[in-house]
């Protein structure tokens, strides 16, 4: 039996258009595209010209400040020129489909040295799917992490199951564990976290389990790093996904870059579908004949931590889930379905609307209507009650706020990642923007410690 | 609506942005439009979809908890006022003369409530003007509480000025909704508990009821003063004295003040706040909706509780003797814990912190409504001085999270 850990704080939002069934196999789309907006903090330095043949695993760009990351294609083609924004930083790096070929490298036995993995992953487009706390960034080539999470268990709306996201990829994924098994010092294993009655991974022996149970956010693996070891100041966490762990396995034991997505097709505005496709897949080819586009947002990832990549844009890299809802742009007449209307539509965490009086099973087709302006901060416990740290959200807001970086420290910023705060951000009266306030907090830490 | 909504942004908003001739106003234009219409803003970084709770629909359930306190204030002063002349007694029915109570009530509670919200949306308007922001909701409850904790036959003017101060003083020089130290409801009653005392004190609780003493018309023994008012005159004196004596007739069973007229509220007293009953309406919503906090108006119940039984325990003074029980549901106790001590911007902000900070605004409210008989209120003048340590409370309540992390780094470390 596997340590269970109860989170009592939180907040399920009950969306419309959950994926189930059997994952489909989408057909190759004829592009691949990075975006290297993913990866915070990140300033690519490009390696192939446009119009540069280029096979599945070669490099596309380098990080500008660790030159030793790699980041590859995951499909043979053509090399474009960059999309770029304001400054001329670069948005988007496509590659157009055609040709054939991988690169490959020698293949890793089980038995690999941490070396031996390590400097794979680096050359092979394995370490960006790496994250890091503090600060929700890449880790840098020579950071050695304390431990290694992985949650299988994504609590946020719609999001598909473990079992779903990993498909028949368990032997992949139980040898990704052994190479990141590797890495750590003092025959530590990864620290698996899973949904409480899951038994999809019964006969894991590569990590240490922890099963989670209880309402968003507690799959999160921030949430599951606070229960199991909280981190302390000066400690470092690598965090990676459940697929790209499966993705690692299969990578380095074949000896060639495996970039596989099970991706869930979600929200009232699609057919739900599992789809089976790669990373870096263009958001249209997903969205092709299963969602209905007018007045429409499509996320790749969820709606509290998602990001809209336009009509161009492609699945983000961490993203196993697309949502698809409608936009919110009608205004409200407050008696009706504004702010003193019965609001039997609207899905909130307080009682000043009926959601709590409906049956647990109601699905709601919530749109990105702001529901009121920006005030100030008034309400008082409201992220309290959805936030499951032992960290007082506001008051670490307020001093992200006014910028004391040793207040920040102190309560905590070291542990968190925007993504803990979304539901504080969706509960908020005041419509304050949460996430991107801790973002910047984590920004002005990074500063600090450069 | 869609009509009504293109009518808006075609015809009336043109007026007041740009060149319009009205673009001075354009505050209020915008506090009116998103009144009626919530924009069609969308989410833009961030969550994608948000709660559907507003600061609009959460202040506007603050006055519809208000709204028991406010009808039955409006009776009570027509009630009150029949009483003072004679024309009922305390054992008449309660429908008695129900609609001349309901009148007599309007006419009084009416132009507080218009004076209140004209001088307080009035600066408003002019301050969001000048700085160039949107309306905030704040003054919403505050514009309502202020006319319901006035003594009845308080002076308009003096209702206007009180509430000038509080909401420039209290709220506005410190940046507005939000960032206030103080209740502003309560600044404005303890500004003219200080600016006016002698127009403060005395017959003021009842409608009238000094035109009625030098006509001649008033009942025999009725003097209009508080409960609270009568107690204080006990302090100082021999427990079984004469006055003391006199005075805890009036809190037995059958009296005025018997505990069951105070809990239900046909006792004389500010606009609002007599009833208990009324007041635990209003805690029934604000708890249920979750906007008003359980945990600062339990503690604060149970501070008071336990000052009462304290009082009870030493009996130094007849004052000292009443039931804690009939001690909190006398004079603004109740309501004060339920709609003042909960402002969410003046209290504590940690769940720890609202323990401590509720039941000490529980327990000094009682401890100087006693100790002090030139204060009879102690509600107000506890509650704006936990108001003023609550940041403090919450300072503590965040220094422990913090030292628990730093053990825990020290142990890691070692």
């Amino acid at each position: 039996m596997p340590a269970s850990v109860k989170i009592r704080k939180g907040l399920d939002i009950r969306l419309k258009g959950g994926a189930h069934g059997d994952t489909h196999a989408l057909s190759a789309a004829d592009r691949f595209s990075i975006h290297p907006t993913d990866f915070h903090g990140l300033i690519p330095r490009m390696a192939v010209k446009a119009g540069t043949e280029v096979k599945a695993g070669d490099v596309l760009f380098t990080d500008k400040k660790n030159p030793e990351i790699q980041f590859v294609s995951a499909i043979s083609g053509t090399a474009q020129e960059p999309v770029r924004g304001e400054k001329r930083r670069i948005l988007r790096v496509d590659v157009v489909a055609g040709g054939t070929g991988e690169v490959t490298f020698p293949g890793l036995q089980t038995t690999a040295s941490a070396g031996d993995v390590r400097s794979a992953m680096l050359a092979h487009g394995f370490w960006p799917m790496l994250r890091q706390r503090p600060f929700d960034v890449m880790p840098g080539p020579e950071s050695q992490p304390r431990d290694i999470f992985v949650s299988a268990y994504d609590s946020a709306p719609l999001a598909p199951s473990a079992a779903q996201a990993l498909g028949d990829r368990m032997e992949s994924f139980r040898q990704g564990l052994t190479f990141l098994n590797a890495l750590l010092d003092g025959g530590k294993k990864v620290q698996l976290g899973i949904e409480a009655g899951d038994d999809t991974f019964s006969g894991v022996t590569e990590a240490d389990i922890t099963s989670f149970s209880g309402p968003h956010p507690a799959g999160n693996v921030g949430v599951q790093i606070h229960e199991v070891a909280p981190m302390n100041k000066g400690e470092v966490v690598w965090t990676i996904g459940l697929q790209d762990v499966a993705n690692l396995g299969e990578g380095l034991t074949a000896g060639r870059f495996v970039g596989q997505r099970t991706v869930a097709l979600t929200g009232s505005r699609s057919q739900p579908a599992l789809l089976s496709t790669t990373i870096g897949t263009p958001m249209a080819h997903i969205a092709k004949d299963r969602v209905s586009m007018e007045d429409t947002r499509v996320i790749s990832g969820n709606v509290l931590t998602g990001t809209e990549r336009g009509e161009d844009g492609a699945l983000g890299f961490f993203d196993h889930q697309v949502t698809c809802i409608p936009e919110g742009h009608e205004p409200l007449f407050f008696l009706t379905k504004g702010w003193l209307g019965p609001g039997f539509d609207k899905f909130s965490a307080s009682r000043a609307f009926p959601t709590w009086l409906m049956p647990r099973g109601k699905e709601y087709d919530l749109n990105t209507n702001n529901n009121g302006e920006e005030r100030a901060f008034v309400v008082s416990g409201q992220y309290d009650a959805v936030f499951p740290f032992d960290i007082y959200p506001v008051q670490l807001i307020k001093s992200i706020m006014v910028g004391d970086i040793d207040r920040m420290e102190k309560l905590g910023i070291y542990e968190v990642a925007p993504e803990d705060f979304a539901l504080c951000e969706y509960v908020c009266t005041s419509k304050l923007a949460v996430q991107g306030i801790v973002r910047k907090g984590l920004d002005q830490m990074i500063e600090e410690f450069a | 609506m869609k009509a009504l909504h293109k009518l808006i942004e075609e015809r009336v908003k043109p007026n007041f942005t740009g060149e319009g001739k009205l673009k001075r106003f354009w505050v209020v234009f915008d506090a009116l439009e998103t009144f009626l219409f919530t924009p069609g803003h969308t989410t833009k970084k961030g969550v994608h979809v948000r709660d559907g709770i507003d600061l609009k629909r959460t202040m506007f359930l603050v006055i519809v908890a208000m709204v028991p306190a406010l009808l039955f204030g409006t009776w009570n002063i027509g009630h009150q006022y029949y009483l003072s002349l004679g024309d009922i007694t305390t054992a008449d029915p309660w429908n008695a003369m129900l609609l001349d109570k309901l009148i007599v009530g309007a006419i009084k509670v009416v132009p507080l409530i218009v004076v209140s919200y004209a001088t307080g949306l009035g600066i408003e308007f002019v301050i969001a003007g000048m700085n160039g922001h949107a309306i905030n909701e704040g003054f919403l409850v505050s514009g309502m509480l202020i006319p319901l904790i006035m003594p009845v036959d308080v002076p308009l003017w003096m209702v206007a000025v009180a509430t000038a101060f509080a909401v420039l003083i209290a709220k506005e020089v410190f940046g507005g909704t939000g960032m206030n130290i103080l209740n502003v409801a309560l600044t404005a009653r303890a500004f003219l508990f200080f600016a006016y005392p002698k127009q403060m004190s005395g017959e003021i609780w009842i409608h009238n009821v000094m035109a009625s003493k030098a006509g001649g018309v008033l009942a025999d023994g009725y003097t209009g003063a508080t409960a609270l008012g009568h107690l204080a005159n006990t302090v100082g004196q021999p427990v079984s004295g004469e006055v003391s004596n006199g005075v805890m007739a009036m809190f037995a069973d059958g009296g005025l003040f018997s505990l069951m007229n105070c809990f239900i509220g046909t006792i004389p007293g500010s606009v609002a706040e007599t009833s208990a009953l009324a007041a635990l309406i209003g805690a029934a919503i604000l708890i249920w909706t979750g906007i008003g906090s359980w945990r600062i108006i339990s503690s604060f119940i149970v501070g008071g509780l336990v000052m009462g039984v304290i009082f009870n325990a030493l009996g130094l003074n007849a004052y000292m003797t009443i039931g804690p029980v009939h001690q909190i549901v006398m004079g603004g106790f109740m309501f004060g814990a339920v709609f003042m001590a909960t402002d969410p911007v003046s209290a504590a902000q940690t769940n720890t912190g609202k323990w401590v900070y509720g039941f000490l605004g529980g327990f000094f409210s009682i401890m100087i409504r006693v100790f002090n008989p030139a204060y009879p209120e102690g509600v107000m003048m506890a509650i704006l001085f936990m108001n003023v340590m609550a940041p403090t409370i919450d300072h503590y309540v965040i220094e422990a999270n913090i030292r628990r992390r730093e053990k825990r780094l020290t142990a890691a470390v070692a």
